[in-house]
């Protein structure tokens, strides 16, 4: 049995979706997902357990030895990547039964949970596999998966959201696969590995410098890189509550690992960064979706799609800690990819107890809500703090990461926008306080009470961690800075 | 003749290019979807043409041949085929329900029913 963890880990979403399809009741689905989505959490955990103390975990699928067969590979970045994912799944699965029963048709629930665990099945896949080319598979399945998703909202825009994503994303997956093909007619092998030690001995070509171009389009499409990002507003405004809060969450960060696989593991940092200048690109994109997505965030009618734009800006700080290309910064990229995935997660969350209890999540209709819901509002005060940056909140953690490789790098101009940046954040943030503590509720609403605590208690389950992780950085840190050096050392 | 050799690679930039501009340029989604799938195309028939080995013959093994041709990009492609296949009938699912809900598949009149709620 724990040989086979890796494979378990992929396998047991994917058969629990089918068995959604099949229980067809919305509450059966519910167990089966909730049982999906715990049993991968407790995997994840037993993996990183493994791979913190031991070398690599390779595992053969179907016993083919690679690099003919596909290999699932894990260390230590993908396995914390993988516990990301899932207890984000974990955390959201519970949440679900509420929320989706209020916002879906009730025939309807059951195709959710099927989508559900298609759409974790592909993304731990992603994070999880070592071949490329099994890579954009499960990108895909976890890709089709979040578009219907997405379509499931209620809003009629939820179509032409889902829609755009629909061809960004497939322009970007087939960007994808045109690097991988040339990768492999260049090299002759599809395995991770492999790859990166048979373009370590040979002089950059015309073939690799144009995959590598393709790669780095594709997933930056993916990742929702500043001027590529503009499937992301729509989709995560129109989309369910669940969903947001699961895509936002996970989506993006599985991209970012992705980002930083081929990059770091599969090509290496002589010719990421040296040969190919993608440290000052990736800066200069960066620094402008910190800037220009949280100006854009600030005025925002909508909180959620202000939540969208703030995910941008974000995603942002990631791809910079990425371009310092030193162990403290890319220790910082995926520090913020946990610390984001708690923070925003819970903050959707939130958004979708208070879409539950008052239909809306504009500014305007959120007069007075501290009084109304208090618990809920007071997790979306803390998940806000957390997103400026605030000591002994999560987001302090990455900033400050993020300013120490900053400077190790000597771009001390990189950690001053830093800084500046978090302004922004202030000021979106200021604007939810201000309305929904020191407005008064509008006359004619209805006494309300608080949302129920099946979601109340995943809300702040995430919120709690984005401030114990804030205080207690031993684990993300720690592992962390192993995944980070792990991925310069293999690139020598 | 080096161009002239090259012959499935005009044909795969033509097509990329081609569904590329089509994806962009048009504002009827199901045409959207359409260049989509040339430019999905194109991306299979480039997978096609390198595992082709000259002189080679199908992946078969026979008496008095010696050289094959790489079966392992047909392979690939095949994947691919069926991810493209997925990816077209949900992009028409959606089409259609878009045409339900706004009694249109031009993209500029959705945009002009949105700006209006």
């Amino acid at each position: 049995m724990i040989e086979h963890l890796a494979a378990l880990q992929v396998v047991i979403p994917l058969l629990c979706a089918p068995i959604c399809m099949l229980v067809r009741y919305r509450d059966w689905a519910w167990i089966v997902a909730l049982f999906g989505s715990w049993a991968c959490l407790v995997i994840s955990w037993l993996l990183l357990q493994q791979v913190i103390v031991g070398d690599p975990i390779s595992y053969h699928m179907g016993n083919w030895a690679p690099p003919l067969g596909i290999e699932y590979r894990v260390d230590t970045v993908n396995a914390f990547v993988l516990l990301i994912v899932s207890a984000i799944g974990a955390v959201v699965t519970p949440y679900a039964r509420e929320s989706v029963r209020a916002e879906f048709g009730v025939n309807r629930v059951y195709l959710f949970y099927t989508s559900y665990m298609l759409c974790l099945c592909g993304l731990l896949g992603v994070t999880i596999t070592g071949d490329a080319f099994n890579l954009f598979v499960f990108l895909e399945i976890s890709s089709l998966s979040s578009y219907v998703l997405i379509a499931m909202g209620k809003d009629r825009r939820a179509l032409t959201a889902s829609y755009q994503y629909l061809v960004l994303g497939t322009i970007g997956a087939t960007f994808i696969v045109i690097g991988i093909g040339l990768l492999y007619a260049e090299t002759g092998t599809l395995n991770m590995e492999d790859l990166a030690k048979r373009l370590a001995d040979q002089p950059l070509s015309r073939t690799v410098g144009a995959a590598f171009g393709f790669l780095v389009v594709g997933i930056s499409l993916k990742l929702a890189l500043f001027p590529l990002h503009l499937w992301l507003p729509n989709a995560y405004t129109y989309a369910p509550s669940v969903v947001s809060a699961f895509l936002a969450a996970t989506a993006t960060k599985v991209a970012v690992y992705v980002l930083l696989r081929f990059l770091f593991s599969i090509f290496n940092v002589k010719l990421s960064f040296g040969v190919m200048p993608l440290d000052t690109i990736l800066l200069v994109l960066s620094v402008i979706a910190m800037f220009a997505a949280s100006a854009v965030a600030i005025f925002q009618p909508d909180i959620k799609r202000m939540l969208a734009y703030s995910s941008v800006a974000q995603i942002g700080y990631m791809v910079l800690g990425i371009s310092f290309a030193n162990v403290n910064g890319i220790a910082a990229g995926i520090i913020h990819l946990f610390n984001h995935a708690l923070m925003k997660g819970g903050m959707f969350l939130a958004l979708g107890c208070v879409f539950y209890q008052i239909a809306s999540v504009r500014l305007d209709d959120m007069a007075g809500l501290g009084k109304r819901m208090p618990w809920t509002m007071a997790a979306f005060v803390v998940g806000g703090l957390s997103l400026i940056g605030v000591p002994l909140t999560v987001g302090f953690v990455s900033k400050w990461y993020l300013v120490v490789g900053a400077l190790d790098r000597g771009w001390w101009f990189a950690a001053l926008l830093i800084l500046l940046s978090s302004l922004l954040a202030v000021v979106y943030i200021w604007r939810v306080v201000e309305v929904a503590y020191l407005k008064p509720a509008p006359e004619n609403a209805g006494d309300i009470e608080d949302a129920p605590p099946s979601m109340l208690i995943p809300t702040w389950i995430l919120i709690g961690a984005s401030v114990f992780f804030g205080i207690n950085t031993d684990l993300t840190v720690g592992v962390a800075k192993q995944a980070a050096m792990q991925l310069l050392g293999a690139g020598g | 003749m080096a161009a002239v050799g090259l012959y499935n690679y005009w044909i795969v930039v033509f097509l990329m290019m081609a569904g590329f501009y089509i994806v962009i340029a048009h504002d009827n989604l199901v045409k959207k979807i359409v260049g989509l799938n040339i430019f999905q195309a194109s991306v299979f028939v480039m997978y096609i043409t390198f595992g082709k080995v000259q002189g080679g013959t199908a992946p078969i093994i026979a008496d008095g041949v010696t050289t094959y041709s790489n079966p392992l990009p047909h392979v690939l492609i095949l994947t691919a085929i069926v991810v493209g296949v997925a990816t077209t009938a949900l992009g028409l699912a959606l089409v259609v329900r878009i045409n339900e809900a706004y009694g249109t598949i031009e993209e500029d009149e959705i945009h002009d029913q949105d700006d209006d709620t």
